[in-house]
């Protein structure tokens, strides 16, 4: 009785950490502190968003193009989300500047996985879904909304994103740029 | 539709004496329609790379202007290009992206249309239609009724090309030698025909910008190479350090005026440069090239060849023949959107790592979020925005940089050069563009090419 109790608040603070680390990671985001969103960063990231494409049913499992080998959004690792933020950097990376304003928004948090168990995890398996709204300028308006399936790893006390896999629900983009982290 | 391309004042729109575009061009609904009837109807458009249709009954959906169309192979390996638009009442036939059938079904009543020269005589052929005896009393001429077939199909080592136009130039004529410098994109590294291939996947994303923004940009402006400051002072080319690209050789804007197409390259020369490591990043990937280029110097000898960065075939495909090795195609949507897709080209006998560096170069350079157009995309899409009010649409483009100073290019039939930045190229492309406009008819290639000498070797590294 007292170890099931003990196993539910392990997976419940783990939630709750898991939870609170997205969270944090969006404010990061929208309040534009990028370096500290590099910060938390694994330096061996891989960050990936698919195409969706049309298949027919028998075929869906090609409905997202394969990391590493297909045409993506992003298939990328630190290097390059660094130069994206040191492009920002420059005030002359006239797609974001003047900058956006942009909200993310993240919601059913589930772990998939955690190893070893939740008490001691090391490694998290988390899928969400995200809502990320961009007004730049005056009028214009992006809305992408997808799901994510991020692995973290312990880092001392916190957590590191070591893998991110974005599925935005579009297939072709209703967006001119994506200057935006996901 | 005729009605309106005819009420057009077309030389007034593109005034080639002075060098001035009417904006009116980039905004008006009136202009979108005639181009629509008089462009895309009748050019030979850029619809796909057979490597995407592999095998008998692959097919691929593209678009040709404002209209779907499906890219199929057949049983016997014909290409062929349908309307993606059922004959009863006009019902996609088609809503994946990809696949593989031997007939279209029309989800709304029935009809299908087969791929196969074995189910069908013609492609695209009404083959099945429910309650036939019943309903149509047998007496529905089903031979009249196949899925409307471009005329006139294509293939270009590798690349498919359409045209609705039965009276088109052949594809090779309507390239003219612009079919030199695609042949650089489409050719293997070491020079051998043809034998690249598209990546898996195409990117497809939305623009509000006119659709000709694309094209005029990469047929030759290299005078908006200063939007791309911020991306030179982080450096994303393959040798690490500040800039996007490597030290490239002097290149020179070459444009086809009588063709409306153009590029950013060099001319003809018959002896190949020496090698310049460009993967420095990448030691596995700098050796092969370096290879590649052995392999080049052997198999090229002393033919002439060209290299280029980027062009457009006149109207919307646009290639870039160096790293990161692309093609994009501006489809327009509306006068103020369109859609624009990117394919990565590789060649097909590449090792994985070298493909694998090609394509992450591919995507922090282009496509939406590439670091290099995603600030091309916002100042086209506010260009666009900021012609469209009736104050704004009073004035006119300026694109008189360097008028009068264009020198025949010495190896090319009907080209000209005029130095690295130049806006020669943008002329050529809204001249060609008026040609449509106006309803021109095909003129026989010939009688628009100004003969060109011979290249001769002491001139051959010039430029
Ligand atoms: S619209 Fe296709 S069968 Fe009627
Ligand atoms: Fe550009």
């Amino acid at each position: 009785m007292l170890a099931e109790l003990d196993e539910g608040l392990a997976g419940l603070l783990l939630a709750r950490s898991v939870e609170q680390f997205l969270y944090a990671e969006a404010a990061m985001l929208d309040e534009r502190r990028y370096r500290d969103w590099l910060a938390i960063l694994d330096d061996g990231i891989r960050y990936f968003a698919p195409l969706a494409r049309n298949m027919r049913r028998d075929r869906l499992g090609e409905e997202y193009t394969r990391q590493g080998q297909d045409l993506a959004w992003f298939d990328e690792g630190k290097e390059t989300l660094t130069q994206r933020v040191e492009q920002i950097e420059t005030g002359i990376h006239w797609a974001e500047e003047p900058v956006s304003r942009v909200c993310h928004m993240v919601t059913n948090v589930e772990i998939l996985s955690a190893v070893p168990e939740a008490r001691h995890a090391e490694t998290v398996e988390v899928r969400c879904r995200f809502l990320v709204y961009r007004n730049r300028l005056q009028d214009e308006e992006m809305l992408l909304i997808g799901k994510r399936l991020d692995t973290l790893v312990r880092d001392g006390t916190g957590w590191k994103l070591r893998r991110r896999e974005i599925r935005l629900d579009q297939n072709v983009l209703q967006a001119k740029n994506l200057t935006v982290f996901l | 539709m005729a009605g309106n391309a005819d009420s057009l004042d077309v030389d007034a729109l593109v005034d080639r004496a002075g060098g001035t575009v009417a904006r009116g061009i980039f905004v008006d609904q009136a202009v979108f329609e005639a181009e629509q009837e008089r462009i895309f109807t009748r050019a030979w458009l850029f619809v796909g790379h057979e490597s995407l249709i592999p095998k008998p009954d692959d097919f691929f959906v593209s678009r040709m202007g404002t209209e779907s169309v499906v890219l199929t192979r057949d049983r016997g390996g014909q290409v062929h290009v349908l309307l993606n638009s059922c004959t009863h009442r006009g019902m996609k036939v088609c809503r994946y992206d990809q696949g593989n059938t031997r007939v279209f079904t029309c989800p709304y009543h029935g009809w299908s249309f087969a791929t196969d020269g074995k189910l069908a005589a013609t492609p695209g052929a009404l083959v099945g239609v429910p309650h036939f005896d019943r309903a149509y009393h047998g007496e529905l001429k089903r031979d009249d009724w196949g899925l409307v077939r471009a005329p006139r199909v294509a293939l270009y080592k590798g690349t498919v090309w359409a045209s609705w136009d039965p009276d088109a130039v052949e594809l090779t004529d309507y390239l003219g030698d612009m079919r030199l410098y695609l042949d650089f994109a489409l050719d293997g590294r070491d020079g051998s025909p043809g034998g690249s291939v598209v990546v898996e996947g195409v990117q497809k994303w939305r623009v509000n910008a006119n659709w000709k923004f694309a094209p005029e940009n990469f047929i030759g402006d290299m005078y908006h190479d200063i939007s791309h400051r911020s991306v030179d002072l982080v450096g994303i080319g393959p040798s690490g350090g500040r800039g996007r690209r490597d030290n490239l050789r002097p290149r020179t804007t070459i444009c086809f005026p009588g063709l409306g197409h153009g590029l950013i390259g060099e001319p003809p020369h018959t002896s190949e440069p020496p090698y310049v490591p460009a993967w420095k990043k990448y030691p596995e990937v700098e050796e092969y090239f370096r290879q590649v280029h052995e392999r080049r110097v052997a198999l090229l000898g002393e033919r002439p060849r060209v290299t280029m960065s980027v062009g457009t075939i006149f109207p919307n495909m646009s290639f870039h023949g160096r790293q990161p090795r692309t093609i994009a195609v501006a489809h327009p949507i509306s006068p103020t959107e369109m859609e624009m897709w990117r394919f990565c080209l590789i060649d097909a006998d590449a090792p994985a790592a070298v493909n694998d560096a090609a394509r992450h170069y591919f995507l922090r350079y282009s496509g939406p979020a590439g670091m290099t157009e995603s600030d091309d995309l916002e100042n086209w899409s506010y260009a666009t925005e900021a012609s469209r009010g009736p104050i704004a649409r009073r004035q006119r483009y300026n694109y008189q940089m360097g008028m009068g100073h264009a020198r025949p290019v010495p190896g090319l039939r009907g080209a000209v050069e005029n130095g690295e930045v130049t806006e020669e190229n943008a002329r050529a492309y809204y001249s060609r563009w008026s040609d449509f406009m106006r309803g021109d008819p095909w003129t026989p290639p010939a009688a628009e090419y100004v003969p060109m000498p011979e290249p001769a070797r002491e001139t051959e590294d010039a430029g």
